[in-house]
């Protein structure tokens, strides 16, 4: 089991980081060797649709679960056919979300927005 | 001759001094390019004479032909395709319709579909020639709308572009052929930190441009410290006077009902065109 979460830096002690597309970063922790992974995200610096490429990165990393803070309408629609779940980041570190996952105490994050650059709105 | 109206802000009367400087000349046209929100037509209330849908291409796929070999997904930099589950996915508001997808296909998978994303509204009210551009809900850009618009403006005559507010995308493209450039801004901070935009954009264009002071008081007015300051040419100060607000309020066009407007506004007329074409 894989799961994914978006962050600032390669640590495990880092913050979730508050963009899910945009992140610089994710971090990737593999139940079965107990170890994690870290990728840079390529995505983050697109003009648009960074949420996108960003769930494409993250189907492909063949993640189980995402965990984070918000997600785009965009993004969703592609992890649900990915079958990725989505869980709700909570205050905490990588390896304290890990352990909340493990111990089954994160929500499903039932809500996704609508995109903040060109996916949804004009730029005025 | 194309004139452009445009503000860095919205509210400071860009359809005001479009609607009423079409109506200053004797036959003009008068084009509606906020197309999220036209709303020119509300003081014209033209006859409709045609109405056009405007499409953008965007891919359409033959799920037999593909191989999900990814190079459309790869080559797009707008991320309008993804491939997951040996499913690919297409998110239409994000395509540019490049069709790069298409030539990089290397199965003849994809090809280009027409797209409605809004639509034309050609009229008549008196003298005047109106075109709106209106855009479907939920749509990202109006800019091919805005293209379709300004193709349609006569060489000859007066054409009045009524700009989007702001200084984006849509701004450029209602701009791009325009001879010169009517900056609107009302007297606050707001107003002349959003003038500074447009004032840069104009400049950026190479565009002869002057400022309409609109919602005059008495008192200090800062965007006519900026005018000053940079030292751009101030067309007119129209005062914030109750009986326009009045006449705004009812759908009516000034310059139509007042004769001290309709001299005010054919004075502008008169001054851009000695500059464009002395």
């Amino acid at each position: 089991m894989k799961i994914i979460i978006p962050t600032e830096t390669k640590s495990q002690d880092a913050p979730v980081c508050p963009s899910f597309g945009r992140a610089p970063i994710y971090a990737i922790y593999d139940t079965e060797g107990e170890a994690y992974e870290f990728l840079e995200n390529i995505a983050a610096d697109s003009s648009s649709g960074a949420g996108i490429k960003a769930a494409q990165i993250v189907a492909d990393s063949g993640a189980d679960a995402l965990i984070t803070y918000r997600c785009g309408e965009n993004a969703a629609n592609i992890l649900e056919t990915a079958k990725v779940k989505i869980y709700k980041a909570q205050q905490g570190t990588i390896a304290e979300h890990v352990a909340m996952y493990i111990d089954e105490e994160l929500p499903l994050l039932t809500e996704s927005h609508p995109g903040f650059h060109n996916g949804g709105r004009r730029g005025r | 001759m194309k004139i452009a109206v445009l503000s860095g802000k919205g509210g400071t009367g860009k359809t005001f001094v479009s609607v009423n400087l079409a109506c200053a000349a004797d036959k003009a046209t008068y084009a509606d390019c906020d197309v999220e929100e036209p709303n020119g037509h509300l003081f014209f209330k033209p006859v409709i004479i045609d109405k056009t849908a405007v499409t953008v291409k965007v891919p359409l796929l033959d799920q037999d032909r593909c191989t999900r070999c990814r190079k459309c997904v790869d080559f797009c930099r707008y991320n309008a395709l993804a491939l997951i589950k040996d499913q690919l996915m297409i998110f239409y508001e994000m395509c540019h319709s490049c069709g790069g997808c298409v030539i990089v296909c290397p199965e003849g998978a994809l090809t280009e579909e027409e797209r409605e994303i809004g639509a034309l509204e050609e009229g008549l009210s008196d003298e005047i020639s109106v075109i709106t551009g209106r855009m479907n809900i939920g749509e990202v850009s109006g800019v091919p709308i805005i293209n379709e618009i300004v193709k349609r403006l006569p060489e000859e005559d007066i054409s009045v572009i009524d700009c989007p507010p702001g200084s984006a995308c849509v701004v450029m493209e209602s701009i791009r052929d325009a001879d010169y450039c009517i900056l609107v801004t009302e007297p606050t901070l707001f107003g002349v930190h959003n003038l500074a935009m447009v004032y840069d954009l104009v400049k950026l264009f190479n565009k002869p441009f002057g400022v309409i002071l609109n919602k005059c008081m008495s008192g200090e007015n800062p965007a006519e410290e900026f005018c000053v300051e940079k030292g751009i040419s101030i067309l007119a100060k129209i005062p914030f006077d109750k009986e326009l607000g009045r006449l705004n309020s009812q759908g009516l066009i000034a310059v139509r009902e007042d004769r001290l407007y309709r001299e005010l506004f054919q004075g502008i007329l008169f001054t851009i065109e000695r500059e464009v074409s002395p």
